[in-house]
């Protein structure tokens, strides 16, 4: 029985790759976020200098065949900064929704399975949330915390979890009523053996879908808290830090900004198309 | 429909209340002293211990948050800003026209291009323009906001020296910022846009109002359209609100005076009466955006209005 589950899941699993290949766009997203992924990993074989190291002579020097990015105001390698900024930026966008993820998620199984006053408490509690716009949230709660890029995971993270918490919700009163859910209460099993191993990964789906598309958003967001000064220190390779910094010697220097910016909307785009893609595999109106 | 509206005002009361206690928390574990901060590193201890007493800095987080309460709810006051020395209320209202202009000339941008954009490309799906719509679509939702801003203000401000890169005191300022904030709301309501129209075009009626022999601009306006408004209208709402927090870093890139640099300013001050105001301010300003988004969507679809009661 255990092995027909499996080979079950493995079918879906299939059937949603199936779907997913057949997306030009979303191959392209995976492609880049693979790519970036990669980057992120082996920065520090890939980075020809050391993303400190600050050589005064170069200061805010061109591209060239040296540095092909250039150099920022304190003569440091902007290509490896770059590099190393995927580090950061990837780790926050994923850190901070899987926190999202993970609360969110449970919350909102948890309102969405006991329903009643239960659901209400914690429903309210997210619609206090959700009555600040996200950026405002994190900035309020990364002013708490301090800077430093723990901290920031948890503004950017915290301020998500509304979002997961709806979604979670809305899937589990779908599924909640479904028999094989009433036979797990037949069979003798406790809510949060239901919850866990039966109601949340049928609701997996528009969770990963709001995922995907919720690391590029925490990306943009914490580059932005960087960017007002509210993220990471400027000596740290953020994308967002790097473009604070450049930003005054924006007319004489641009290299120093641009290359930070694309890196970010490179980012975005790949995070971006490759949720699309989720979005239209799994589906079930578009199945064909 | 009036009781509606006084309902749903009503419920607004306990979030906002608890917007408040959220924004006071925060404040409240924030670290840094704003007597300290206030008073500057040239004060001796007596001083900053005094000024917290009078600042009721000593006071319980209870008996603080209690005060700050009633005094909301009873006096209508925000408290005082520790840096203006002037009321919060004033403080805010004289930041907000700026964030107010910007956003709702974003808005009226997004709106006026991304609609149009996105009825095209449904029409005409799967063609040159339609593609290219959705991948410049894809770039405008990936752009930073801040960093088109940088890009505007080099290309605009200081090579061709169209428009002023910094301030908001004429339409010339409100240019570039505001086409950097719209972009990227461009880009969603012309993906909305373009998404609810072509579920819509595959319909019966569509093709019924087609057989009668109505013109195809008349197929388009009245008949699709008008169906597929309903997710249009709340895609733009939530595009407000969004534009509102996006305003933040907008007004750092173009150093505009609005609340969301005002608030950046006053969290690095310890202002912290400032700060709790304007993210309620924005709160307010935000539910009460949504509300009418709700509102709207009575008025163009008949079949919601009768659960307005």
């Amino acid at each position: 029985m255990k092995d027909k589950k499996k080979e079950r899941r493995f079918m879906r699993l299939k059937e949603f790759w199936r779907r997913l290949k057949k997306s030009k766009m979303a191959m392209f997203g995976l492609v880049i976020l693979s790519l970036l992924v990669a980057i992120a990993i082996f920065a520090s074989v890939i980075a020809p200098y050391s993303y400190s190291e600050q050589h005064l002579e170069n200061k805010n020097m061109k591209p060239n065949s040296e540095h092909i990015f250039g150099c920022d105001d304190l003569g440091r390698d902007i290509f490896t900064r770059v590099i190393y900024g995927s580090r950061i930026s990837l780790s926050v966008g994923f850190i901070a929704v899987g926190i999202a993820v993970v609360f969110g998620g449970l919350l909102g199984a948890v309102a969405g399975y006991f329903g009643g006053v239960t659901d209400n408490i914690i429903m309210r509690s997210m619609d206090i949330l959700l009555a600040v716009p996200q950026i405002l949230l994190a900035i309020s709660i990364s002013a708490a915390l301090g800077t430093g890029l723990v901290n920031l995971m948890i503004a950017v993270g915290i301020s998500s979890i509304p979002q997961y918490a709806r979604i979670m919700r809305a899937s589990v009163l779908t599924v909640k009523d479904q028999e094989y859910i009433e036979a797990t209460h037949a069979a003798g099993a406790t809510h949060l053996h239901t919850i866990i191993r039966h109601i949340i990964p049928n609701c997996f789906a528009p969770i990963i879908v709001q995922a995907t598309l919720g690391v590029a958003f925490a990306i943009l967001t914490a580059a932005g808290l960087s960017f007002i000064g509210l993220g990471l220190d400027p000596e740290v390779p953020e994308w967002g830090a790097m473009l604070a910094g450049g930003r005054q010697y924006i007319r004489d220097f641009p290299h120093i900004t641009f290359f930070p910016g694309l890196a970010i909307m490179i980012t975005i785009f790949a995070l971006n198309v490759l949720g699309d893609g989720f979005r239209d595999a799994l589906d079930p109106k578009l199945r064909d | 429909m009036l009781r509606y509206i006084i309902k749903r005002i009503l419920l607004l009361i306990p979030v906002l209340i608890g917007v408040t206690l959220i924004t006071f928390t925060l404040l409240y574990i924030t670290p840094g002293d704003p007597a300290r901060a206030l008073l500057g590193p040239s004060a001796n201890t007596e001083q900053v211990e005094q000024l917290r007493e009078e600042m009721g800095l000593n006071d319980p987080y209870i008996v603080r948050y209690g005060n700050f309460l009633s005094n909301l709810v009873l006096h209508q006051d925000m408290g005082r800003s520790y840096r203006a020395k002037q009321p919060v209320f004033s403080v805010i209202m004289s930041a907000f026209p700026a964030t107010l202009k910007l956003a709702a000339l974003a808005v009226a941008i997004a709106v006026v291009i991304g609609i149009p954009l996105g009825i095209i490309s449904a029409v005409k799906q799967y063609s040159v323009f339609d593609n290219v719509a959705l991948i410049l679509g894809l770039i405008g939702i990936s752009m930073p906001v801040f960093w088109l801003g940088m890009l505007l203000i080099l290309q605009f401000a200081a090579r061709l020296h169209w428009f002023p890169s910094a301030g908001f005191s004429t339409f010339k300022h409100m240019v570039l910022p505001s086409i950097a904030l719209s972009a990227q709301s461009i880009a969603v309501i012309m993906r909305m846009t373009r998404s609810s129209m072509l579920e819509v075009i595959r319909q019966d009626y569509i093709r019924t109002a087609r057989a009668k022999g109505q013109t195809e601009a008349k197929v388009i306006i009245h008949h699709a359209l008008r169906n597929a408004l309903m997710p249009i209208i709340t895609t733009v709402g939530l595009q407000f609100g969004a534009l509102l927090g996006g305003a933040v870093l907008t007004e750092a890139v173009f150093s505009i005076p609005g609340v969301g640099r005002l608030m950046v300013d006053s969290i690095k001050m310890k202002d912290f009466p400032v700060v709790q105001g304007g993210v309620l301010f924005i709160a307010v300003a935000f539910s009460l955006v949504n509300l009418v988004v709700d509102l709207l969507y009575a008025s163009v679809n008949p079949k919601i209005r009768s659960q307005y009661r």
